[in-house]
């Protein structure tokens, strides 16, 4: 928004030179939103168009909802993406923010290796990523199906967690975790009472932030699962290879409503967590 | 005499291989207010840790009635401490921040109530109980620090520099509350400070510290005026120091002895009073406060023996006169003088020659060698 009430800003020029420049402004703004926003209106406005190639509009319909939810591959994708996304997250909220508390409170001798390591995990590309998990399922025989999917997206989300958490963390006064225990607060009770309230905001959002990674992956994914268990991007993909079903425009159009209430959400909580 | 309550016995403490604390020992009566004063990185703060539990010492015992709990984990020891940060739980209210200790020690919920309330309304801030503390003044969230430190009615409370961060005026309130509370509650404070001031206006015992050793400790008053060493004479206040040699014993009886002393400074030879003994030959240093030293301007008197000097720098403070004073060999000296009603246009010039006496008997006499 920052970005937008500069763009706008009063200008000290003349008064017809000042109308010249906020119209300028003003059309630079609709360009760029357009660009961004256009192909996603087009692919929203498609998925209730009669036409089944899109290229006129031929009346509102429903029918590819209908028939989406009819295309059991299709929704069965999508609950194993739901069902992988969930439980990735879940775990790699759970890990990432002990992880994160552990860098936090402790000492140890391997704790900077320890936090290079996962920014190797977050840099390196996902093609990198993709053929390491798979070299090692490969080699440890571990079948390519639900199991290996969800190891490799708690492993890509999990850096992504320790980061968000620990940065929070780092916010705290440094006294707060000694003052529990002071106050009579075992180690346990510290962590419960006050570290994991106080770090809330920043689980939530590492929590969602993992969700949407793990749920639009398609290169990792595409590398360490099988037929047996197939998930929702890399089912699209492969049916828009023979050209975009409109099925496909109304699963988009879905998936953006899922985001955009995500993105929401986790604003809400940010929020929140500032004003503490 | 009230009975030990603290004791340290010959603890040490190393961070990695810096020694912070050798062979240290302590002794902190039930009900004072006690001190721990010194520049920073002295060790007071690792003391005070020690203390509270948060670092346990390598050697040596911590002895709480008579109890070694070096090993005790800290929320199992019945002391609690006022950080210099607060620390106070932002997540909390003012009323969860207070009865955080209480919930710890499984304390009934309707007890917790009335006793939360109550600390609250020692502290003034009853009417606070449902803000959060970001909606609290610094001065006010100190409080509530204090207020969930006692409700929990430890044996021993910590103060870690807790004024340090309020402004001058808030700092000069907190430190009459502080003792007030101290005796209102009967609870043993342990206070950990750099500022000399603070010290001395609100402790019933100071420790001074420097470099892991205790200097001193002793009362406020006993610090100030008789020093043991030149460290804890500069770190209390100002002071000026001057070497002599004592060159006859004049008398000893049992309070006090009277020796003539011959001044380098100045050359001439002064009687002295002191309290410790010394010997013919015996090197000392001669301790004079500011507000022990009087001056007389030399216009209008001949040259006579004493501190001959030039006034350097006037300093107005208020309540004093402040001037330093070159003395011919160099030594700069500080004279610090109450206004004089029936001279209010009192004043020195700039390189003014004066001559410095001092008011006899309020020396403070140590050997030479003590420093």
């Amino acid at each position: 928004m920052i970005a937008i009430s500069n763009l706008m800003g009063p200008s000290k020029e003349g008064k017809g030179s000042a109308r010249w420049a906020k119209a300028g402004q003003w059309l630079f703004l609709g360009a760029i939103f357009f660009y961004l926003y256009a192909p996603i209106a087009v692919l929203v406005v498609n998925s209730f168009n009669q036409s089944k190639y899109g290229h006129n509009w031929k009346g509102f319909t429903w029918k590819w909802y209908e028939k989406l939810l009819n295309n059991q591959n299709l929704m069965d994708a999508f609950w194993h993406s739901i069902a992988i996304g969930l439980l990735a997250a879940t775990f790699a909220t759970l890990l990432g923010t002990l992880m994160a508390y552990a860098l936090y409170r402790y000492n140890f001798t391997l704790k900077r290796v320890t936090s290079g390591m996962l920014f190797v995990v977050m840099m390196s590309p996902d093609i990198v990523l993709a053929i390491t998990f798979l070299v090692i399922f490969m080699a440890l025989g571990i079948h390519l199906g639900f199991w290996s999917l969800l190891i490799a997206h708690i492993t890509f989300c999990l850096p992504f967690v320790v980061i968000t958490v620990y940065a929070r963390l780092n916010d705290f006064d440094g006294n707060l975790i000694e003052a529990a225990r002071d106050l009579g607060a075992s180690e346990a009770r510290t962590f419960f009472t006050v570290v994991m309230p106080m770090s809330m905001p920043a689980i939530v959002s590492g929590w969602l932030l993992s969700f949407t990674l793990s749920l639009d992956d398609v290169i990792v994914s595409s590398f360490v699962t099988g037929p047996s268990y197939e998930i929702l991007p890399i089912r699209v993909f492969s049916m828009v290879r023979v050209g975009v079903s409109p099925e496909v425009n109304a699963l988009a159009t879905g998936l953006l409503i899922l985001s955009v209430v995500l993105v929401v959400v986790a604003q809400l909580i940010l929020r929140k967590g500032k004003s503490q | 005499m009230a009975k030990t309550l603290m004791q340290f016995r010959q603890v040490s403490l190393k961070f990695d291989t810096q020694e912070i604390l050798t062979g240290f020992d302590l002794d902190i009566k039930d009900g004072e207010f006690f001190t721990l004063l010194g520049p920073s990185g002295c060790g007071k703060t690792t003391v005070l840790r020690l203390i509270a539990g948060f670092e346990q010492p390598d050697e040596g015992q911590i002895l709480l009635d008579g109890h070694n709990i070096a090993e005790q984990l800290a929320e199992h020891r019945p002391i609690n401490t006022v950080f210099q940060s607060y620390a106070l739980f932002p997540h909390l209210s003012v009323f969860d921040n207070v009865a955080f200790g209480l919930k710890m020690s499984r304390t009934p919920s309707t007890e917790i109530k009335p006793r939360v309330m109550e600390a609250l309304e020692m502290v003034r801030l009853a009417e606070f109980a449902d803000r959060k503390p970001a909606q609290l003044s610094g001065g006010q969230k100190q409080r509530v620090a204090i207020a969930r430190a006692v409700v929990n009615r430890p044996r021993l409370l910590l103060l870690d520099e807790s004024l340090s961060a309020l402004d001058y005026k808030l700092r000069q309130q907190m430190q009459i509350e502080l003792k007030h509370l101290q005796r209102q509650l009967g609870i043993t404070f342990v206070y950990v400070t750099h500022d000399q001031e603070e010290a001395l206006s609100m402790s019933d015992r100071i420790l001074v510290m420097n470099h892991g050793q205790a200097q001193q400790v002793g009362a406020p008053r006993d610090i100030y005026e008789s020093p043991a060493n030149e460290f804890v004479a500069r770190f209390i206040g100002e002071i000026n120091i001057f070497d002599a040699r004592i060159e006859q014993v004049v008398s000893i009886d049992e309070q006090q002895g009277r020796y003539l002393a011959y001044f380098d400074q100045g050359n001439m030879t002064r009687e002295i009073v002191s309290e410790t003994r010394f010997e013919a030959g015996d090197k000392v240093k001669v301790m004079l406060r500011p507000e022990d030293l009087r001056i007389e301007f030399l216009e209008d008197a001949p040259e006579k023996p004493g501190f001959i000097g030039e006034v350097q720098e006037r300093n107005y403070k208020g309540k004093t006169l402040d001037s330093q004073i070159k003395l011919k060999d160099g030594q700069l000296i500080l004279a610090s003088e109450f206004f004089n009603e029936n001279e209010p246009d009192f004043d020195y010039k700039l390189n003014q020659k004066v001559w410095i006496d001092w008011v006899h008997g309020w020396e403070h006499v140590i050997k030479a060698d003590l420093l």
